[in-house]
């Protein structure tokens, strides 16, 4: 069984060297204010070793173990989106030429792809023109280190939504080149958590089922962490790289018995988790349930703070943000993340077109559940819970959900494939 | 007892939701392409202040307030050579004796109305400005004396002065735009400096400004900030609380005490709930819709349903 082996719970410290000696920067969780959040990892102990979480609508705790686990909790406060998808970023400068000569009045040139200055065209012998510089990004390749299947599913459906169309993110997939991936099988789910029913987890699929890719280049399970003498890792490899790490670090051969008791883990994992989304007819309930009372109710309860969409391991909606200083001798453009919760967001002439926070769930969990399949092939939710636990109001999209299956189910709505027109649901693209 | 929301007219609220969608519209007769001046990032060596024809005549005017928003302009240490290259500041007493007559093309107005001269003085200022902007929490929503609007203000005049005849006061404290059009609000107590240099630069180049009307939820995420009611229990009016401090507060570990108002969408009912399930009286909830935002008018509904026994 030479894809899975042994490490021993000592072997961390060797498995991070391992990924910083070849040039990875190491991301992993680590305890940062009142949570674990996703940070650098440059040794075991950056790792919340002995800490685990309680997670609840609108509630989340740290707790102490009373064990050794390094990875027993649940969904961080954060996924690691803003590793591959950072809040706010620089698209280009822009520079104001001073300098006016005949010459560079007259030249005509275009925007050069590859990034270099430029200068643009001046729009008349008087303007001098401009210069744009395209933000260049120099960042070492990414070693994840202890991602769970939910999050780590979402960064396969970012790859598909920000790098796998048409148009694809350039930064993104720079920042995205050559990632590590070392996952972690959850073993600790918390009760925000329903991974199991939306078949994103606790134990990550071996491949990407959009692209048979795999998910992973190494994934632990950890055993028996209240047990010093026997503390481990069930180590299995997904890729010849994972294989060549594996190799050149402190593992041992695996058995059978290995690969049964990291297979349970998950398995107990998974019988913990009491919130369920009903995956198979979800899509549905939402197309027939524009028109749906359950909106006015979700919208007295809904704050519209964006929480949820901000921590969502795959909301991805973004604006532009141009700034430029007191002279306009210079200008940027950012991106930041956005939300389909503020009400700029779809502020167009004359106004937004989701005035109502009604209009702004229903956009919101109807495209995370139903329309998003219809856009990228999959459903837009990986179960991770955070938007349940960080929601001020403690609202449940997984009660939300259930709601509308249940009043479609009652006959409260006119049954059968009502679909949504335009004017009710728009995908966001 | 004063009902004073009759005293805020439609503008007091249009202006911060309507006019922050347009640009901010130099004075007529500037070209603001023309403007000279250092780039902000070469402030430190600033080029010398060109023809004051060619610069926009600035004016600070100050009412009732605690001049903060005036000193956030101060405070624009690396940024204020630039500042003064690229307007005239030409009444600014809080910096400067000098004063250069009106018209003034651009006046950034702080301090709420609480006197009858005041209610004048502000029409004769709108009547020699080109562009007004309030700046801070006492110009956009009255402030934290816009308390006096539920208080018995002969009473306390009683009390604290010892001639309190020689006093000539007004029952309420409003916001400019009660009294005067406004052409931009700019939120916070005190305003945000980066957003005031924001104001100006879109003021100077004819654009609109990126001031958002998100909570300040938004900037909590993007810094990476964890929630502290969800993380610590600590009450927070983050989600009904405009962003643009950066998220001060709960970026060391504290509730958002709603510095800059209301957010474009608020839900103070949920809030309310929110905060009671954390454990905060009635009377301390009424007390945290009642700062420095009070007056805004979506903080005194929010006060005052608590105070009727609307939070349970």
């Amino acid at each position: 069984m030479d894809d899975i082996r042994l490490l021993p719970a000592t072997g961390l410290e060797g498995l991070i060297a391992q990924l910083r000696s070849r040039g990875y920067r190491v991301m992993g969780p680590t305890l940062r204010d009142d949570a674990i959040v996703t940070g650098e990892i440059r040794s075991a102990s950056d790792l919340p070793q002995g800490v685990g979480d309680e997670q609840d609508p609108a509630r989340y705790r740290l707790r102490k173990r009373d064990d050794g686990a390094y990875f027993g909790f649940a969904a961080p406060a954060q996924s690691s989106k803003p590793v591959f998808f950072p809040a706010e970023e620089v698209i280009w400068r822009g520079r104001r030429d001073t300098a006016v000569t005949p010459d560079s009045a007259a030249s005509a040139s275009t925007p050069d792809n590859a990034g270099n200055p430029t200068t643009a065209p001046a729009s008349s012998p008087h303007d001098p023109g401009f210069t744009v510089e395209r933000d260049q990004l120099d960042a070492p390749p990414i070693a994840l280190l202890g991602v769970r299947s939910c999050d780590l599913r979402a960064v396969q459906i970012h790859d598909k939504v920000l790098a796998g169309r048409t148009y694809i993110d350039a930064h993104y997939v720079t920042r995205r080149e050559a990632t590590f991936v070392v996952a972690v099988a959850c073993s600790d789910p918390a009760a925000t958590c329903f991974c199991a029913s939306m078949g994103t987890g606790p134990r990550p699929a071996a491949t990407d089922p959009a692209t048979g890719e795999p998910s992973y280049d190494l994934l632990l399970t950890e055993i028996a962490p209240s047990d010093p003498d026997r503390h481990h890792f069930v180590l299995e490899i997904g890729t010849e790289a994972g294989r060549d790490v594996a190799h050149a670090i402190d593992t041992a051969p695996a058995e059978f018995d290995d690969q049964h008791e990291a297979l349970a883990v998950t398995a107990h994992a998974a019988s913990q988790q009491t919130r369920r989304i009903t995956a198979a007819t979800v899509r549905d309930d939402l197309r027939a349930s524009a028109e749906s009372s359950r909106w006015e109710d979700v919208a007295s309860r809904c704050l519209s703070c964006t929480n949820c969409t901000l921590v969502c391991p795959t909301c991805f909606c973004t604006t532009v943000e141009d700034v430029s200083d007191l002279t306009g001798a210079t200008a940027e453009r950012h991106r930041v993340w956005d939300s389909c919760f503020s009400e700029d967001f779809t502020y167009i002439h004359g106004g937004p077109t989701r005035e109502s926070v009604k209009a702004r769930y229903r956009q919101w969990i109807t495209h995370k559940l139903s329309s998003w399949e219809d856009q990228f092939g999959m459903l837009g939710c990986v179960g991770c819970g955070r938007c349940i636990a960080w929601c001020p109001a403690g609202i449940d999209i997984t009660e939300e959900a259930a709601a509308l299956g249940r009043m479609r189910a009652g006959g409260v709505l006119p049954t059968g494939d009502h679909v949504p027109t335009g004017d009710h649901v728009t995908v966001t693209s | 007892m004063t009902d004073h929301a009759h005293h805020h007219g439609p503008a007091a609220q249009t202006a911060s939701g309507m006019e922050q969608a347009a640009a901010i519209e130099p004075a007529s007769g500037l070209e603001p392409a023309a403007v000279p001046g250092p780039a902000l990032a070469e402030a430190a060596a600033p080029e010398p202040a060109p023809a004051s024809a060619a610069r926009p005549k600035l004016a600070v005017w100050k009412f009732a307030s605690c001049d903060g928003c005036q000193l956030s302009l101060l405070n624009c240490e690396d940024e204020l050579l630039s500042i003064a290259g690229a307007v005239h500041i030409a009444y600014f007493p809080e910096a400067t004796r000098a004063v250069v007559e009106g018209p003034y093309d651009l006046s950034l107005v702080e301090g709420s109305i609480t006197t009858p001269e005041d209610m004048r003085r502000i029409h004769e200022i709108r009547a020699q400005s080109g562009t007004l902007v309030t700046i801070g929490a006492c110009a956009t929503a009255g402030g934290i004396q816009a308390l006096r609007n539920w208080a018995d203000v002969d009473e306390f005049r009683s009390i604290v002065y010892a001639h309190p005849e020689y006093l000539s006061t007004l029952d309420t404290s409003t916001p400019i735009a009660s009294h005067v059009d406004v052409d931009y609000e700019l939120r916070g107590c005190p305003v945000d400096k980066r957003q005031l240099i924001e104001v100006l630069a879109a003021y100077l180049n004819g654009r609109k400004p990126r001031i958002p009307s998100y909570s300040v939820c938004v900037e909590c995420k993007r810094k990476g900030n964890i929630c502290v009611p969800i993380a610590n229990g600590t009450p927070c009016l983050g989600p009904v609380t405009q962003a643009g401090c950066g998220a001060l507060c709960p970026t060391y570990g504290r509730g958002c005490y709603g510095c800059f108002g209301p957010q474009d969408t608020t839900n103070t009912a949920s809030l309310t709930t929110q905060l009671v399930e954390l454990g905060m009286a009635d009377a301390d909830i009424v007390r945290v819709y009642r700062t420095f935002n009070a007056g805004a008018p979506e903080f005194e509904a929010a006060g005052n349903a608590v105070e009727a026994g609307g939070a349970r």
